[in-house]
């Protein structure tokens, strides 16, 4: 099998993501104002705002998605991702998962994973692509890890609303990717699933980059080392929770009057 | 014959499962094909069991309709493109085999012209244009029924894809595709017989188009090509390409987020459909004996979209089944009642759009699809 060559992210800064001066704006409205953030290298990132505080916007920017009107955004220190569309993004490691769980309901389980497989992508590529026995031991221990091995048989669009958060979150881990952009994953969870994202979660961090968009501050808490306030397109505060917590700016306009 | 009944409880199961579908279609479409083709050649023709050449020229157009129909599926089913302007490329490869036929004509024409067809020595035209050049030979003019629909597909798919025009806008934009070629084809100027279009043909490869053995031929190579085009079909589907463009269908941004450049591979399907469509076009032209701009005409396209929706998208052999039985019922209602066709067809449409979403092979699969459903 031809694997597309892999390009490393030069990390010698240890950062991973360099955002600087970003602006977004739909018919005037400013979704992201002048935003800057440095991402390192194995971290655990928490984005927390509040609704239109732009942080589905940011996600759509690093993914190229979104085109923005003004700034960089930089995958290491030689990549400019401003330059490549969504599958080339992809291909240079940074995997999304998204607020709504998608997955491609006519498939399987299985088929879903196997399709997210960090492999050649080309439509000759898969036409004759096959399962190596290293993929297929990838995949099962991820249906393990996900809890989906019953499952992988099923068309992915008759799992119940977790257990399809569940296998995005697979379909993140098959990609093997450098950087995990993951929007609200714990929406639709119980409690125990939601401890399980959180366990698996700060277990990957080290490894790899994870960036989280949440609501749930109990979950936040349990998991972030370094929390960032968006507040109307732009960073109002960084550190860890109990930092942003005291911070008298966050209190006024995120948690509200009242400290 | 307990053993045949068994056997045909095997295949049946063996549809309902939609395990081993290509061998089943495949057998079913060469028996009936050969059966029906030893029926004419063999059996006497004041025998019950005999086929006439009418029906072997009807049931060959039903074929190169189920071709087109199949065509339509693999991009709409499989997809997601609803394509309402397939008609073209089956009418661009029935032209480029009808100016083959033209020129095998000779100087048996009306004018007797051994190189102009007739109806450009009545356009007072003194040499073939040069996209007439090389039609004379058999392989170029085959070259051609596949490159020029192929380059068209290409080109349309690749505007319009990488533009990343969807949904209702691509339809409409295939439909204006088709109609603006009709408009085209109808100029005299054009060099395509204009409103006429080209007819009369005499032989093909030497063999007399009039001849049964010829009719028969034909019938079956129609038959080959289908089966061929449909093992390709459902190869493609049942690789990892296949499943890449069923998520392209379900979700593309998704897609596109794992890394596919879902456009190419819209291109590439969407090309893969025009030559089947093109091929199908080639194989209608000698059997029908005629070819003319009407066949670009826009409804003739929205006609295959019933066909599939009838039999059943996504499924391949119900584009087929599909395309074979409501032709069947064009050929019987046109005969008894022809200004009513066009509401059956809409009723039909409408009918099937609301109660068999799936269409007729939903009914075949419907058990089995409500399980996996549960």
């Amino acid at each position: 099998m031809i694997l597309s060559p892999v390009v490393k992210p030069d990390v010698s800064h240890n950062v991973i993501l360099y955002i600087e001066g970003l602006s977004v704006s739909f018919d005037g409205f400013k979704a992201l104002n002048n935003l800057s953030l440095y991402i390192n290298d194995g971290e655990l990132r928490c984005l927390i705002g509040a609704n239109g505080a732009g942080k589905t916007t940011l996600m759509d920017v690093i993914t190229g998605k979104t085109k923005c009107d003004a700034g960089q955004v930089w995958f290491g220190q030689t990549i400019d991702l401003l330059k490549h569309d969504e599958a080339a993004i992809a291909r240079l490691g940074i995997g999304r998962k998204f607020q709504k769980p998608t997955v491609f309901e006519a498939l399987s389980v299985f088929e879903n994973l196997e399709l997210s497989l960090r492999s050649a992508k080309g439509v000759w590529a898969t036409l004759f692509a096959r399962l190596n026995g290293e993929q297929r031991d990838l995949i099962d221990q991820v249906l393990h890890t996900i809890g989906l091995t019953q499952e992988r048989l099923r068309p992915a669009g008759v799992l119940s609303h977790g257990q399809k958060q569940w296998l995005e979150i697979g379909m993140l881990l098959v990609s093997q990717p450098r950087v995990m952009l993951i929007d609200e994953p714990v929406a639709g969870m119980t409690a125990q699933e939601t401890e399980h994202t959180a366990e698996l979660l700060t277990s990957l961090a080290g490894e790899r980059t994870v960036i989280v968009v949440e609501h749930d501050m109990e979950f936040v808490r349990s998991i972030a080392r370094t929390v960032t306030v968006l507040h109307q397109g732009s960073v109002l505060a960084e550190g860890t929770m109990d930092q942003i917590q005291s911070n008298p700016d966050v209190i006024q306009v995120y948690l509200g009057e009242a400290p | 014959m307990s053993a045949f009944i068994k056997n045909f409880v095997n295949t049946w199961a063996d549809i309902r499962r939609g395990g081993n579908t290509i061998t089943v279609f495949v057998l079913v479409l060469f028996t009936l094909t050969v059966l029906a083709s030893f029926s004419n050649l063999f059996i006497p023709v004041d025998s019950v069991f005999h086929v006439s050449t009418y029906t072997i020229t009807l049931l060959g157009k039903y074929l190169c309709y189920a071709m087109l129909a199949l065509a339509v599926d693999v991009i709409w089913g499989y997809c997601g493109i609803l394509s309402l302007g397939h008609g073209a490329f089956f009418a661009i490869g029935g032209y480029a085999m009808g100016m083959y036929l033209m020129r095998q004509i000779g100087d048996r024409g009306v004018y007797g012209n051994p190189d102009l067809p007739d109806f450009m020595v009545f356009l007072n035209w003194d040499s073939l244009p040069w996209f007439w050049l090389g039609m004379d030979q058999f392989w170029f003019a085959m070259l051609m029924v596949m490159v020029v629909p192929g380059l068209l597909a290409f080109v349309f798919g690749w505007l319009a894809f990488r533009s990343r025009v969807t949904g209702v806008y691509l339809s409409i934009m295939t439909q204006a595709l088709t109609y603006a070629l009709m408009l085209a084809f109808f100029r005299n100027e054009m060099g395509f017989g204009g409103n006429n279009g080209m007819t009369d043909f005499k032989e093909l490869l030497g063999f007399s188009l009039s001849a049964d053995t010829t009719r028969v031929s034909l019938f079956m190579i129609t038959a080959l090509m289908l089966g061929i085009a449909f093992v390709c079909s459902q190869l493609i589907m049942k690789s990892r390409l296949g499943r890449v463009i069923i998520a392209v269908r379900d979700s593309e941004a998704r897609a596109r987020f794992l890394g596919y450049r879902t456009e190419n591979y819209k291109v590439w399907l969407f090309v893969y459909s025009a030559l089947i469509a093109a091929i199908a076009g080639a194989l209608y032209v000698p059997q029908v004996g005629i070819i003319n701009p009407g066949e670009f005409s826009p409804i003739n396209s929205i006609e295959v979209v019933v066909w599939v929706a009838v039999g059943g998208r996504g499924t391949l052999y119900g584009a087929a089944v599909g395309a074979i039985l409501v032709s069947y019922a064009k050929t019987r209602f046109t005969a008894l009642v022809p200004e009513s066709w066009i509401f059956m067809l809409g009723a039909l449409f409408v009918i099937v759009t609301i109660f068999l979403p799936k269409g007729l092979a939903g009914l075949i699969r419907g058990k089995s699809a409500s399980e996996v459903g549960s």
